[in-house]
């Protein structure tokens, strides 16, 4: 496994890219309902904040702040780009999946039909002490979800 | 079976290090010998944890097959052949570090140490208020109003006990500064030090900004208020000539994972007319006189800490790392790896976009440095170095108000040791040159 499958071209634009990065600035929908959730990583010191705003059912928003690793920052990315427009549902299923590939130690494939941009980091699975930093942005959009519905 | 320490004339009289010596002292340390993602390994995580000599790993084996009964009990052969290893050991620990042998306490690691001071502490404070035990207790106790002071630049193992025995007691927690560069505020130190101070802990080198600490001077401002001196040896007695008696403090501790022996050993160096007098941390077997269904009574230093069975064969090992780092000679290590953290700090400066933490190139530092790369993340140029098999520490290295004061939250550290060649240098720098641009920063 190259350092090139780790850091693919997709994760690296989405890192300095910071999709829904900002989250002071930008305001949630008018009457969506709101979840928030902070996770910190205490072994390097990565955080996001992180809020959901869900609107008829649907993810209509989502919004974060964080400081961290390339790999946590282009996941959360990718993440907020990947859920607008998603039923709440659905969110739980992909996070669900996503985490399923994440913790395979590289024995499940990504499938890029759901999990879209997100199949990317399929190769973080072999590093096993990088896999909280992909997984950081999502467990906190977990949290949030259930907060907001 | 004991060795004590080169004498320093002796020592002086021998030639320095070089690359031919380590490269010998390299086929000592078997772990070294291997490729990591399909580069040769260069180990520099020393800091973080050292690698182990066959003589160390051979010296536990040995007394698991030859040796192996619990000590100081029974009548056996064994159990008398281990008591007179494990006690041996300690003799030999405790010339390695300048202290007598009664003084010499058996530790997990440098993390307990600090722990059984702080709570054989706020024991005292205890057992003061209730007339038990020796009547200098009452000195010793560490109580409402007073203070507690070590520094900015503290490892949470040097740091969090003490805020909790303030919690226990109803001390304050003061701290000494540091100021851009990382070097403490010495400036200030005396008006942060007062009457009330019972305690100054400080480690004696950085972990994070490989300073040397002016021991010395911290000394007598903690005798000029009374206070008991606590000094973090973990990143000083691996790599210099340590004495802790002439260096005058109270306690010391260190970890013996980080020179060359496994884990789960420590040492705890105390005073002999503190440790005889103060409470102990843990109790149960094997360090008491007199037990009825009421109370019991206490052995003397070193027994009186260390309850339970003893971790033997990590003694004994410690021993042999002991002897190994003594054949080889400190001041001659201490001078190898200051220049290897010399030739580490002098390259990094060079390379553009990289901030070294600590003393600029060519002021006093042990073989290590931490940096911070602008733009990429620490987790991600310990991933980069790691692809080309090159192992150093990322993240906060347990010093988070530390990298807080200097503006980061995380750092790459490079720290050396012994075994390490100007080469495994070289390629750390060559490696680290890259991280920039594969990032496109």
């Amino acid at each position: 496994m190259s350092l090139d499958q780790l850091y693919q071209q997709i994760i690296l634009d989405h890192s300095k890219a910071r999709h829904g990065s900002g989250l002071a600035g930008i305001a949630a929908p008018e009457g969506a309902s709101t979840g928030q959730s902070h996770q910190l990583n205490p072994v390097c010191g990565d955080e996001v904040t992180l809020r959901v705003a869900v609107e008829d059912g649907k993810v209509a928003q989502i919004s974060w702040d964080g400081a961290g690793c390339s790999i946590s920052m282009a996941s959360a990315s990718v993440l907020s780009e990947l859920a607008e427009g998603m039923s709440v549902a659905e969110l739980h299923e992909v996070i669900g999946k996503f985490r399923e590939v994440l913790r395979s130690r590289g024995k499940i494939h990504a499938d890029p039909e759901i999990l879209g941009d997100a199949a990317a980091f399929e190769g973080v699975a072999r590093y096993a002490a990088r896999v909280k930093c992909a997984m950081i942005s999502w467990v906190a959009a977990e949290d949030a979800l259930n907060q907001a519905s | 079976m004991a060795v004590v320490s080169t004498p320093a004339t002796l020592e002086r009289a021998l030639p320095a290090m070089d690359n031919a010596e380590v490269l010998r002292i390299r086929n000592d340390f078997p772990v070294l010998d291997q490729f990591v993602n399909g580069r040769p390994l260069v180990y520099l995580d020393s800091g973080a944890t050292s690698q182990n000599p066959v003589s160390v790993i051979e010296a536990e084996q040995e007394f698991y097959e030859q040796r192996n009964a619990a000590v100081h009990r029974g009548a056996h052969y064994l159990a008398v052949e281990a008591t007179e290893v494990f006690e041996d050991a300690r003799q030999t620990v405790a010339d390695f570090i300048g202290a007598d042998f009664a003084e010499t306490v058996w530790t997990s690691n440098a993390t307990e140490g600090l722990n059984l001071i702080s709570y054989a502490l706020s024991n005292a404070a205890l057992w003061a208020a209730q007339g038990r035990g020796d009547a200098r207790l009452k000195d010793l106790a560490v109580g409402p109003g007073d203070q507690i002071v070590v520094t900015e630049m503290e490892h949470h193992a040097n740091l969090i006990p003490w805020q909790e025995l303030a919690f226990r007691t109803g001390a304050t927690l003061r701290y000494i500064p540091v100021d851009d560069s990382g070097a403490l505020r010495m400036d200030l130190a005396p008006d942060i030090l007062g009457e009330r101070t019972k305690v100054l802990a400080f480690t004696h080198a950085s972990n994070v900004l490989g300073t040397i600490n002016p021991v010395q001077e911290l000394v007598s401002l903690g005798r000029k208020v009374g206070a008991l001196v606590v000094l973090d040896a973990c990143q000083s007695a691996p790599h210099l000539p340590l004495a802790v008696k002439e260096l005058d403090v109270d306690f010391a501790v260190l970890s013996g994972h980080k020179m060359l022996a496994p884990t789960g050993i420590g040492v705890l160096y105390g005073k002999q007319e503190f440790l005889d007098v103060l409470p102990p941390f843990l109790t149960g077997g094997s360090m008491i006189t007199t037990v009825t269904m009421e109370r019991a009574e206490y052995l003397q230093a070193p027994q009186r800490f260390e309850a339970g069975t003893q971790r033997i064969s990590q003694a004994v090992a410690l021993a042999a790392a002991v002897n190994y780092l003594a054949e080889t000679g400190l001041e001659r290590v201490h001078r190898w790896e200051s220049d290897l953290g010399q030739r580490m700090v002098a390259g990094l400066e060079s390379i553009p976009g990289i901030r070294v933490l600590g003393p600029a190139a060519g002021l006093d530092r042990i073989g290590l440095a931490a940096f911070d790369v602008d733009g990429v993340h620490a987790h991600d140029v310990g991933q980069f170095l790691d692809a080309q098999g090159i192992a150093v520490r990322v993240g906060h290295h347990c010093a988070q108000p530390l990298h807080r004061r200097l503006g980061l939250t995380a750092t790459t550290r490079a720290s050396a040791y012994l075994y390490n060649t100007t080469d495994d240098v070289d390629a750390f720098l060559d490696a680290v040159a890259g991280v920039r641009s594969y990032f496109r920063v």
